[in-house]
């Protein structure tokens, strides 16, 4: 039994939670004695929608394990495994592989991610039904790295997996109006001499999507949003009753694009850094639920792929040991919202979007999957972590925020800042 | 000041001194003995990763005048072919003893990666990187206008012509810079698809009529190289109409004043960007471009290289 | 910090006067002679005895012009390399006996780059050496065929030369 003394939850209320097993068993003042965790905010564990683990295929840039690390880090007790690896996800013994070394490396939950296109190739439907049913029960399905760009595969993978009860999460990226882009379209693109990556290829393919979606009648999930004008788009969507979700970075909420100037790769992301308008139409976007929930992309790649030239180099930032202090500088310290949307954007709305079980509230008789943070400590940012990538763009900023305990199941996956060995 | 990736590293007054010391520089070229020993036992690298001959000799004669060993690194028959990363090119010229590397690339934005990761200790000299920059051009463009024009020591009060595929062009975004930074007035003129507004956040004018543009009278009238590549990347419909509205030919070059002055950056498409009439007329600049481009990559590589050590 | 006077604008007249006799003297008259002024306050002190040179012998024809030695130099200074310009007289310097003039003769160096200069532009028949003040301190076999004052100094002292057109009063001061 392990009891957790004089937490805050993110109403406000100051409490215990006992755990014993891998459940929670009490949220409420109790006489027992245990861990003095005085200042500390309890939330329940965060979850990942969006994560790059690079197993199979890319192992020296990131693997379940390093990932599963990194995540636990970071408050993290679920991961939504992307699935871009080398060979893709698009088939039952792929998603299962990665879907065993997650529980081998047991500090979270690692979710497989469907590719929806065989080979993201963006012509054939995967064996989205036989993925759906294996030992990974996926229930997410994106290309992402590529934009499903065909109408009619888009409209059929819709279909299909709305039958299969998942969602489609879709890199909305218009290929024809992005080749060769290097980032955001705009003056300084022009200046810089790299090729623009315009906001009308991403809001595009939004607009068009969500008509599909509704077509459809199927459930549609729109990842890393980074312009206004996508937030316009899923604003009007929604009104529409169109059952749509989207997503937000850390990065997209943070940074902009003049750190291109430097052509230092480590701002190299797809989609790209945007202009500060639309930083700040995604923070309110984030707040006002036009924006469900924060996903990290937590994209490493090994340094020869970032210690290059920048058109060489290739796109991705890490964010897992991040996430939860840019979240609580753009929702608390801002003023602006409360501990409360932060727990939804990080933790319950994810998992209701992956028809996640188990993460997402702290209640009694459900799992113990919690983190606590200390909302008062501020640190820099490091630029080694426990990825083993180190393309990090917040490297050496100092944020608010930092993740002392994880628990996952009950035990601790990150205790005291360190992450639980095998 | 240690490296010259972009124009962005000068203030006017680094500018001046730089034409200053290539007027004296270029005197050098005209005497007998045309050799300085300011840069003896120096290593000059030039590590172009795209063929060009002429701006490659430019800075192999400049290096040399200076009494500085010059290396060529001509990277489409080296080591860079197999694929080697420019980080490693770089460390192991570095091991080599390169005191600078005159770098052409073409990805916007080598020059400064190589410049500030730390993988070299020498100065970096931007040759021309992508369609980003290619300093060393617009300061010869900008001598040249400046002699030309006897505009005193910088160019207020000079209004310059740039015609072309801006879009694209390197040699346009440095002159835009510089030529503002020294006080005349730029105005751009080329197709729409190939001059986007977002070019005015550089401070010049954007004009898309050519003749428009030559009747406010310019000092100087710059005509850019066309890459016909680019004809077929749906930029424009096709070679004879764009020559039609863009070349400096016929009724056009009858437009432009007496004093007017003609720049080419080269090699020029001779009755494509730039009627034989106008190339040869002696309004043209080009030679003296071409002497001044002598002069001034000396007056970068001193500025670099003189006093490090 | 102390400000000693140790050439006023009297002095420096004189200065340069008796340089000018002794130049003439030693050359047997003003045949040939060209005399190269090295920046600054050299050029100024060149036209200067140029002008004296002129007074004293009727037949003298001025050859005067400027050597600038920043392309020559040895040091690694970090100050602004401005190189000004050179200027030799139409006839050149070939078989001549160039005078170079500078306002101080310290290490040496100055004067080592300026011979190494004028190696790259031509043959002269003789080099000779005009300086107003020589404070010793010489690091190469360097001396002087003129000099307007010999001034032992240390190290630590600072030698500013004033002159008339370029600084507005004619006076050499030590400062301590």
């Amino acid at each position: 039994m392990q009891v957790f003394k004089g937490v805050k939850l993110a109403s406000g209320e100051t409490t215990d939670i006992t755990v014993e097993g891998s459940n929670v068993t009490k949220v409420g003042k109790t006489k027992e004695s245990g861990l003095d965790c005085s200042g500390l905010i309890a939330l329940p564990g965060f979850v990942d929608l969006h994560t790059h683990l690079r197993q199979p295929g890319y192992e020296a840039s990131e693997t379940v394990l390093s990932g599963s690390r990194s995540g636990a880090a970071g408050g993290y007790t679920a991961l939504f495994a992307m699935a871009n690896s080398d060979p893709v996800a698009d088939n039952a013994s792929v998603v299962e592989q990665v879907f065993k070394l997650g529980e081998e490396a047991a500090l979270l939950e690692v979710r497989p991610i469907g590719a929806v296109t065989k080979g993201l190739a963006g012509t054939e439907l995967s064996a989205l039904g036989s993925m759906a049913n294996s030992t990974a029960r996926v229930r997410v399905f994106s290309d992402d790295g590529h934009c499903v760009h065909d109408p009619l595969v888009m409209q059929r993978a819709l279909t299909y997996v709305k039958s299969l009860g998942g969602v489609i999460a879709q890199h909305a990226q218009e290929p024809k109006l992005t080749e060769g882009s290097q980032m955001n379209s705009g003056e300084l693109s022009t200046e810089l001499g790299l090729k623009g990556w315009p906001s009308v290829a991403e809001e595009s393919i939004i607009a068009r999507d969500a008509l599909l979606a509704e077509q459809a009648g199927a459930r549609l999930h729109i990842c890393h949003l980074t312009t206004a004008g996508a937030v316009d788009v899923v604003r009007w969507a929604k009104a529409r009753g169109i059952q749509i979700t989207a997503e937000v970075t850390p990065h997209h909420l943070m940074l902009t694009d003049d750190l291109v100037r430097s052509y230092d790769p480590v701002y190299k992301v797809n989609p790209p850094l945007r202009r500060r308008e639309d930083t700040l139409a995604l923070r309110e976007a984030l707040i006002d639920g036009t924006i469900d929930i924060i996903g990290t992309d937590h994209a490493p790649h090994s340094s020869d792929k970032k210690d290059c030239e920048w058109e060489q180099a290739a796109f991705g930032m890490v964010g897992l040991e991040h996430a939860a202090s840019v979240a609580q500088e753009v929702l608390v310290e801002s003023g602006a919202s409360d501990w409360q949307r932060l727990s939804e954007v990080m933790s319950s709305k994810p998992a209701e979007i992956g028809s996640l079980e188990g993460h997402g509230r702290i209640a009694e008789g459900l799992h113990a999957n919690l983190v606590l943070v200390d909302p008062a400590a501020s640190r820099t940012v490091a630029a080694v972590t426990n990825s083993l990538s180190s393309n990090n763009p917040f490297a050496g900023m100092e944020l608010m925020g930092r993740v002392v305990h994880t628990i996952f199941r009950g035990k601790f996956s990150l205790r005291d800042g360190k992450v639980k060995n095998a | 000041m240690k490296h010259l990736t972009s124009i962005r590293e000068l203030d006017s007054l680094s500018a001046i001194a730089i034409l200053d010391n290539a007027d004296e520089l270029g005197a050098v070229n005209a005497r007998e003995v045309k050799k300085l020993p300011a840069l003896r036992g120096k290593t000059v690298v030039n590590l172009f990763y795209e063929n060009s001959t002429r701006t490659r000799i430019s800075f192999e004669i400049a290096a040399k005048r200076l009494s500085a060993d010059v290396i060529n690194f001509a990277a489409a028959t080296s080591s860079v072919s197999k694929g080697e990363s420019l980080k490693d090119t770089a460390q192991t010229l570095e091991a080599l003893g390169a005191d600078a590397i005159v770098i052409r690339h073409p990805m916007s934005g080598a020059a400064h990666t190589l410049a500030s990761k730390g993988w070299i200790s020498g100065s970096v000299v931007n040759a021309g990187d992508g369609s980003h920059e290619h300093p060393t051009q617009a300061l010869l463009d900008a001598l040249t206008i400046r002699q030309l024009k006897k505009s005193g020591s910088d160019l207020a009060g000079v209004n310059v012509l740039i015609v072309g595929d801006i879009q694209h062009s390197r040699v346009a975004r440095s002159n835009i810079l510089l030529l503002s930074l020294l006080g005349a007035q730029v105005t751009l003129a080329g197709p729409e698809t190939l001059l986007p507004k977002t070019f005015l956040a550089l401070g010049c004018e954007i004009s898309h009529s050519f003749e428009e543009a030559l009747s406010s009278k310019p000092d100087a009238v710059m005509m850019l190289r066309v890459q016909r590549e680019r004809m077929q990347g749906t930029f424009f419909p096709s070679e004879r109409e764009y020559a039609a509205k863009w070349s400096l030919s016929g009724e056009r070059f009858k437009m432009l004043g007496s004093e007017t002055i003609i720049l080419h950056p080269g090699p020029m498409n001779r009755g494509f960007e730039i009627s034989n009439e106008a190339a040869d007329d002696p309004r043209s600049a080009v030679l003296t471009q071409v002497r001044n481009g002598l002069a001034v990559r000396m007056a970068v590589l001193y500025k670099l290289m003189a006093g490090e050590g | 910090m102390p400000l000693r006077t140790v050439l006023d604008s009297s002095d420096i007249s004189r200065a340069i006067k008796r340089i000018s006799h002794e130049i003439l003297e030693a050359n047997s008259g003003s045949g040939d002679l060209v005399l190269l002024g090295i920046p600054t306050r050299g050029v100024e002190l060149a036209e200067r005895i140029d002008t004296s040179l002129a007074d004293i012998d009727p037949g003298y024809v001025s050859n005067l012009g400027v050597l600038d030695i920043t392309m020559y130099r040895d040091d690694s200074l970090d100050a602004e390399r401005e190189i000004r310009p050179t200027q030799i007289p139409n006839n050149g310097i070939d078989d001549k006996v160039v005078v170079l003039i500078d306002d101080v003769l310290y290490s040496g160096r100055t004067v080592r780059a300026a011979l190494d200069a004028l190696v790259d532009i031509g043959r002269p028949r003789q080099v000779k050496l005009a300086v107003l003040v020589d404070r010793g301190h010489r690091e190469l076999p360097i001396r002087p065929d003129f000099v307007g004052k010999n001034l032992p100094t240390s190290a630590a002292e600072r030698v500013n030369v004033m002159l008339a057109n370029t600084d507005g009063s004619d006076q050499v001061v030590i400062e301590q």
